[in-house]
């Protein structure tokens, strides 16, 4: 079955039309000697054979698990409304909108979703989408050595692990160097980073929160990251949005982020949405597709992809990025959810993350031998110290029917007995308490 | 139609969270805090249902108007992958559970559909590896091109360069660029296939790669494929294979035994993944044999015992390139129709590609110029070179055939061919679809020599009209304000 409509007769007056006598012919452009050595390929399938068989896959993954795990991807509730848009198959089986006239359904939901993201951000200008909150990072980076000609990355290393190791893979065969900032008790070191930057500096990279889960006001470093000419960059989380301080209001000059937790599925690593806002004076070194608005020969108001002449279908090896797909229909996903939520289902998010996060903590610090980091504040996130290796404590939780954390000791060295624990808006108080008693008992 | 910011009315909600369930806890401190509300409109749920709706009714898609766009192979997307995307096991399952400690048990059928579909994907394009992690075409280039960058370094060899012809898509010359090599582009011969001795003059032991697309741009299968690749090989260098084009070659040839080391494949084309107005796609890389060591990290294994597992252990490797496995919905979707369609069928897929190609280019030609006037795999270009001297350029060609409902063919590119109309109708279309298609195509070229403002004034039909792009540039207005 090839979904092929074509009937035995259809074929014959096709390939009469063309002037050959058989299909063979229309391949004769291929040399023997290239034809292919195997083409070992099962047999197909009925649909519902196919169905059967990855129903017993999806089957053979744990998705009973209570889930407290985040590290950067959250489980949070997505109203189905969200489900129903994207399902619809004008949008999700059209293309990248060229044809403006034929389009203007996917360019308004596009110019929509960048103004979602200028609003979370603070910031003036967004671009269409990006891949991921890593790949974002790394193009944040690059708009960074191209409009200041400087190549030295200053990184917090409350950034996640994962960007970080995504930033250094990208740049290996270019000359970035990089300097690592270290974490003091949670939060980023101040006089650390006073004693790298420079008039070398490019930009420096932050997140909040950051990847322990803690809470900053970073206006003060963005201050002195200006004072040498350099740009500040940061990974944000964009439920935490709702409450915490905007990168806007701390005076980033590029935001970016995972934007997966706007209504996206955590579908096993992806597809995710990569976002990124911007100061309006750096939009012409962003990456990526963006939407703006114009007018019609009759002055009525559409929306076009503009400022393309970044871009790598016009410039080629001189163009900001070579992105071409984005994430599109994660971005509606992100528009519609916004949409939904408004102002104030966006703030009740946020606050509802928070106060859940601030009850586990309480009820998690009264069990003896588990630490509750404090020195900082958290917004959804929390980091714990345990008695034994946290990797211990993750399997035995396991039985228990808890996804309880991530191990810290995977990812920082003499971290072995830190568990990284999220507690996001779907998390009932029964659920808390559940991770608590069974915490206390497998201790 | 009204922004979703403009349908805003103070006190009205579209979603609302239960009531907390847990005691107030101490506030964060101010400082912490935003001082600006956002200006996120407030509507009802029907509000944005509705809104959303109303837009999705003005877009063009492959469910609802043919859509011959050249070099993206919008072929149908059938219906069943999108409902076992959807399946639970899948869509809710986070993708850190198989790094926790006891794990790897946990996420079984999830890590069988990766491993599976690249042992699939290495069978398809006879490589000895693959890695699904790129997320989408221009990011498996980008991570071909560390990955040759990684091999050369290996052989003690930093190489400047990275080949091109001038008929190449844009992201592979700005894929070489980022990854930190110069791009030397080749021209293309009157013959339409890349000029060998401006290649063999380029060629040199400075040479990193050469990235083909085969059938190239023009939809031609270059019988010089082999030479160029030995070539290239001779003098050290590697040759990269986009895999836009790939649907015209399944079952035909494949990449690896034509001597291609690294392979990109785009999943929402060949394997008929939805693209979702731009995306997501899956960009999964596939490697010669000398070249497995460099892939990206983890790599997803099976053990003897028949469970499967993330591997972390190569020191060659170029090192993390996703946050983790790729964009696995998409590449699940992809799993399921390869397994639907089997061998016979993704073999019958490619032959009605090229079949109903070549037909459309055996019905056009008389109507339109053909820079290069041979045969077609599964798309044909034509030149509106013709059209223009009446004033009609591709550009009202693509206008006019909104109005009639089809969307537009690709239109200038590639950059080589003047006014370029590229049409890649897919295996889906049946020949009617394609008929109706053609004669539209054909009136249009008749217009442009008896009427040709009933084509420049496209399009007639539209939500809006022509919009002015040059306005768009040089006053960008990138988001609504309050």
């Amino acid at each position: 079955m090839s979904y092929i409509p074509h009937t035995p007769e259809d074929i014959k007056q096709m390939l009469g039309v063309i002037g050959v006598t058989g299909i063979d012919e229309l391949f004769k452009d291929i040399p023997a000697g290239l034809r292919p050595r195997s083409f070992d390929i099962p047999a197909g399938k009925s649909e519902a054979e196919v169905t059967r068989h990855l129903c017993r896959l999806a089957a053979k993954n744990a998705t009973h698990l209570v889930n407290f795990v985040g590290a950067g991807f959250y489980d949070h509730f997505i109203p189905a409304a969200v489900d129903a848009i994207v399902n619809r198959p004008e949008f999700y089986t059209a293309y990248t909108p060229y044809q403006p006239e034929c389009s203007q359904g996917w360019l308004q939901a596009i110019y929509e979703y960048q103004t979602v993201i200028c609003e979370l951000t603070g910031l003036d200008v967004s671009n269409a989408s990006l891949y991921d909150g890593g790949t974002a990072l790394y193009e944040a980076l690059m708009m960074a050595v191209r409009l200041t000609g400087r190549n030295k990355i200053i990184v917090d290393s409350g950034v996640n692990l994962i960007y970080r190791t995504m930033l250094y893979t990208y740049t290996k065969n270019l000359s970035i160097e990089f300097v690592e900032i270290p974490v003091v008790h949670g939060q980023s070191s101040r006089t650390e980073f006073g004693k790298h930057l420079d008039e070398k500096a490019a930009a420096v990279i932050l997140q909040n929160p950051n990847f322990f889960g803690a809470v900053d006001d970073y206006s003060d470093v963005v201050e002195q990251v200006h004072k040498f000419g350099a740009l500040a960059i940061g990974s944000f989380y964009p439920v935490s949005l709702g409450k915490l301080k905007s990168p806007g209001e701390m005076g980033f000059d590029i935001a970016t982020g995972e934007g997966q937790s706007l209504g996206i599925p955590l579908s096993f690593g992806g597809p995710y949405l990569g976002f990124m806002s911007a100061k309006k004076e750096l939009v012409r070194q962003m990456p990526g597709r963006i939407v703006g608005a114009t007018v019609d020969s009759e002055g009525k108001r559409g929306f076009v992809l503009t400022l393309q002449t970044r871009e790598q279908h016009i410039r080629r090896e001189k163009a900001t990025s070579n992105i071409c797909s984005n994430e599109a229909l994660c971005a509606l996903r992100a528009a519609v959810f916004a949409s939904l939520l408004g102002r104030e289902g966006l703030k009740e998010l946020a606050e509802h993350n928070y106060q859940k996060a601030e009850f586990a903590k309480e009820e998690l610090s009264r069990i003896s031998g588990v630490e509750v980091k404090r020195s900082s504040p958290t917004f959804n996130e929390f980091t714990v110290q345990l008695p034994h290796h946290a990797d211990e404590v993750v399997y035995r939780m396991i039985d228990k029917g808890f996804a309880c954390g991530f191990p810290l000791g995977r990812y920082y060295k003499g971290m072995d007995n830190y568990l990284l624990i999220a507690v996001t808006e779907k998390r009932t108080k029964e659920d808390i308490l559940g991770l608590a008693g069974s915490l206390e008992a497998v201790l | 139609m009204k922004l979703i910011f403009e349908q805003h009315k103070e006190g009205r909600r579209g979603f609302t969270y239960e009531k907390a369930d847990v005691p107030d806890a101490k506030p964060l401190a101010k400082k912490y805090c935003r001082k600006y509300d956002t200006n996120l409109s407030s509507v009802s749920e029907l509000d944005v249902v509705r809104h959303y709706t109303n837009l999705s009714r003005l877009n063009f898609s492959v469910d609802t108007n043919f859509y011959p766009l050249g070099s993206c192979t919008m072929k149908y997307n059938p219906k069943f992958t999108e409902r076992v995307a959807s399946f639970d096991g899948f869509s809710q399952l986070h993708p850190l559970l198989p790094q926790l400690s006891g794990g790897g048990m946990l996420a079984q059928g999830a890590l069988e559909v990766l491993y599976e579909a690249e042992k699939l994907l290495a069978e398809i394009t006879g490589m000895a590896a693959f890695t699904t992690q790129p997320l989408a075409g221009a990011h498996g280039e980008l991570t071909g091109a560390m990955l040759i960058a990684a091999y050369h370094k290996d052989k003690g060899a930093r190489r400047k360069y990275v080949i091109v012809p001038d008929s190449s898509h844009g992201t592979n010359p700005a894929s070489a660029a980022i990854a930190g090599y110069q791009v030397i582009v080749i021209p293309t011969g009157r013959d339409g296939y890349m000029d060998l001795n401006e290649y063999k003059n380029k060629l040199s032991t400075e040479t990193a790669a050469v990235m083909l697309t085969c059938p190239d741009t023009l939809g031609i299968f270059n019988p010089h494929i082999k030479e160029i690749a030995d070539m290239a090989h001779e003098a050290g260098a590697l040759m990269y294979y986009d895999g836009a084009n790939l649907n015209a070659l399944l079952g035909k040839a494949r990449p690896g035994d034509i001597g291609f080391d690294v392979v990109h494949i785009n999943l929402h084309k060949t394997f008929a993944t939805p693209h979702g107005g731009g995306g997501p796609g899956a960009g999964p890389v596939g490697v010669s044999g000398h070249l497995v060591d460099f892939l990206p990290i983890p790599r997803v294994i099976r053990r003897s015992d028949g469970t499967y597992a993330l591997d972390y252990h190569s020191h060659k490797s170029i090192g993390y390139i996703a946050p983790f496995y790729g964009n696995f919905g998409v590449i699940l979707k992809a799993y399921a129709y390869m397994l639907r369609l089997g061998k016979e069928g993704l073999i019958k897929a490619a032959e009605a590609a090229v079949l109903n190609a070549n037909y459309c280019r055996a019905r056009l030609k008389e109507h339109y110029d053909q820079t290069f006037d041979k045969a077609c795999m599964h798309e044909c270009v034509f030149s509106a070179a013709r059209q223009v001297k009446n004033g009609v350029h591709a550009l009202d060609i693509a206008k006019y055939l909104i109005d009639k409902g089809y969307h537009p063919p690709t239109v200038y590119f590639p950059m080589i061919v003047k006014e370029a109309l590229m049409i890649e109708p897919t295996e889906t279309e049946s020949k009617e679809t394609l008929d109706g298609f053609i004669d539209v195509m054909i009136e249009i070229a008749r217009l442009a020599q008896s009427d040709p403002s009933a084509i420049t004034r496209a399009p007639l039909n539209t939500p809006v009209k022509r919009l002015d792009e040059t306005k768009a540039a040089r006053e960008p207005n990138l988001r609504w304000k309050p």
